[in-house]
């Protein structure tokens, strides 16, 4: 390849506007093209540098697209059995109070073959961090129907869409986990453009804050894109996201700590 | 503490011996008849003395893969169930073996299939070890046949299960569980302060991250991991068989038999004996790893061998293993939570020694 005109001038640290966190690993992801995990990996990442959690901070990793989850971020992780991660959690942070613990999970891990372990650990107010993906499908194992795709929402168990007097209704997990007296934040947020990615950062920060507090369990969900799945280019998945997602899982706070501000929820942001 | 001396059922004895033996962690799930674990640690608070956690999970699964993520920390964490509830537990042992992580599970075994039968039984053992769940693996299976054991199991299978990096089960029942017997208790012993060097306990700047897994997309880097898994259980196999012998310095007839089983059979022994029937009695007390070394030097100087377990016959195929074809191998069995008595034993024994 022909080397641009000029490239080794204008890369010089002090051009530098945007580097990869220090966290992220060389590995190279194995997402899609405009799959959220990669964004909101890095906006972990963000998190653990910034936080100086790196020596404090244990992962847990669940079955399904971000498995690899480990391999991207340099930090101590465990792999957890399908579901099972808010339950690997739950006894990381017991056994190890004053380490930073957080699971990161899909739809299918966290709302249906997991329900029991989220529900549970919510409800013990385990004082961890519960990071939710929730793209309304079936990423790794090719594009089946979810516990959170919506009603006539099309995947490959789902062909003429979700009928849901056959299927059954989707799930809104935050709604639920809001309402146990163990959860201290629940928000649902968004990485699909830069607005949102800050919104999403700034949750997270607040997480890692309230953690500290030992007030009990945090739960981000971010709804989020599946190009893959969805048989979409980047852009339409995150136009559908908009159009189709939000309305039905709308964005913002849904439990903040007394005395704090709520942010609004808004459909389209 | 001392050394003490306490009359205890044997699940309690597991649970003080855990405390005693420094465990890190417990998570359970009730079920008859092994709910005097949880209880008895519920009631001794040990995480207002020793720092010992306990928890009461919402299900076996839960509790099976918080042992996972306390293994996977270095900690010395542990379970306890029944036949139904370790049949849960399979999908978070299998991990925890593909993770090599130490960990204790004790099943006081009840009588299956399903939902079965609340009674004593020994039908587990294929299950315990062959493996159980899903993949090539095999845990250390350590049988107890008294109260007294079931406490020193606790120690030694924490001992055994950080030497080898693998899961440790006590293969119980629910008559060991449930009986009293008086049982002398070890002296309190520190929670250990050394973090193994693989544990995720936070990386510094010193290491690289450590990750706790069980995946490999690779073939063949798989079939490495699987190969050293393997010679991991040889080594085991070669290091920690662990038996008793019951008069079988001169024994024509041996008897073959684990746990509460083992202990009818020590009685049976003692009646063939008054009969003249040059009876012995091998007692395997690591079922993983089989004593089979041992049974086939037996089997040269025994006329015939009888398993006697309280199932439709599943130790007798390592027995069968073992002998090789040297001498006829037997199974003598009850089943439905029903325990032999030793004179069923002896009958038996007359009619195969009859019969042959």
């Amino acid at each position: 390849m022909k080397e641009i005109t000029g490239i080794k001038e204008i890369i010089k640290p002090e051009n530098l506007a945007y580097k990869k966190s220090a966290i992220l690993t060389e590995d190279i992801m194995h997402y899609c093209p405009g799959c959220g995990h990669s964004t909101t990996h890095r906006i972990l990442a963000e998190i653990i540098e910034e936080e100086g959690l790196q020596q404090d901070t244990i992962g847990v990793s669940p079955v399904g697209c971000s498995v690899f989850l480990y391999n991207y971020l340099d930090i101590d992780c465990q792999e957890a059995a399908h579901g099972r991660a808010p339950a690997v959690a739950t006894a990381i942070k017991r056994l190890q109070p004053d380490k930073f613990v957080f699971t990161y999970q899909g739809d299918g891990d966290l709302a249906a073959i997991g329900t029991a372990e989220t529900i549970h650990s919510c409800n013990r107010g385990e004082n961890i961090l519960i990071i939710f993906i929730n793209n309304g499908i079936y990423g790794m194992t090719g594009g089946q129907m979810a516990p959170t795709t919506l009603p006539g929402m099309k995947s490959s168990t789902s062909p003429y869409g979700r009928d849901v007097k056959i299927m059954g209704n989707p799930l809104k997990m935050a709604d639920i986990v809001a309402t146990l007296p163990g959860t201290y934040y629940v928000t649902r947020q968004s990485v699909h453009t830069p607005a949102n990615v800050r919104k999403t950062k700034r949750a997270m920060r607040k997480a890692v804050q309230y953690q500290k507090l030992n007030k009990g369990t945090c739960f981000i969900e971010i709804v989020s894109n599946c190009p893959s799945g969805w048989k979409m280019t980047p852009v339409q998945a995150n136009k559908w996201l908009e159009e189709n997602m939000f309305p039905f899982y709308p964005l913002g706070d849904l439990k903040v700590p007394e005395g704090q501000p709520v942010q609004q929820t808004r459909t389209n942001d | 503490m001392e050394r003490e001396l306490r009359l205890m059922k044997g699940n309690e004895a597991v649970a003080e011996a855990a405390i005693r033996a420094g465990a890190d962690g417990y998570f359970g799930y009730p079920i008859t008849p092994q709910s005097e674990i949880l209880e008895y640690l519920m009631a001794a608070k040990p995480y207002e003395t020793t720092g010992m956690v306990v928890l009461q999970a919402e299900s076996e699964l839960a509790a099976i893969n918080m042992v996972y993520g306390g293994a996977g920390c270095g900690k010395k964490v542990m379970t306890s169930s029944s036949s139904p509830g370790i049949s849960l537990k399979q999908e978070g042992i299998t991990y925890i073996a593909g993770a090599e992580l130490p960990c204790l599970v004790v099943n006081v075994v009840r009588g299956g299939p399903g939902l079965g039968t609340i009674q004593p039984a020994q039908s587990d053992y294929f299950q315990a070890t062959k493996g159980g769940g899903h993949g090539d693996y095999h845990l250390i299976v350590l049988a107890p046949a008294s109260v007294q054991e079931m406490a020193d199991f606790v120690g030694l299978g924490f001992d055994l299960a950080f030497k080898y990096r693998n899961p440790v089960m006590i293969l119980s029942d629910g008559a060991i569980g449930q009986m009293m017997e008086k049982v002398w208790l070890s002296p309190q012993k520190e929670r250990s302060k050394t973090v193994p060097e693989w544990a995720t306990t936070g990386k510094p700047p010193s290491r690289k991250r450590n990750i706790i897994t069980s995946l490999e997309l690779d073939p063949y880097r798989q079939e490495i991991f699987n190969l050293k898994l393997v010679a991991k259980y040889n080594e085991i196999r070669k290091n920690e068989v662990r038996f008793e012998e019951f008069q079988c310095e001169d024994a024509e007839f041996l008897l073959v038999a684990y746990g509460t089983s083992a202990r009818v059979c020590q009685k049976s022994v003692e009646l063939a004996r008054e009969e003249g029937i040059k009876a012995g009695l091998l007692r395997p007390i690591t079922l993983f790893p089989f004593p089979s070394a041992r049974i086939n030097k037996l089997a040269d100087s025994a006329r015939l061998m009888l398993t006697v377990e309280m199932s439709a016959g599943q130790m007798v195929e390592d027995v069968l293993l073992s002998v090789n074809g040297k001498v006829p191998v037997y199974h003598y069995g009850r089943m439905g939570g029903i325990i032999p008595t030793p004179d069923e034993v002896v009958g038996n024994l007359k009619e195969r020694i009859i019969g042959s």
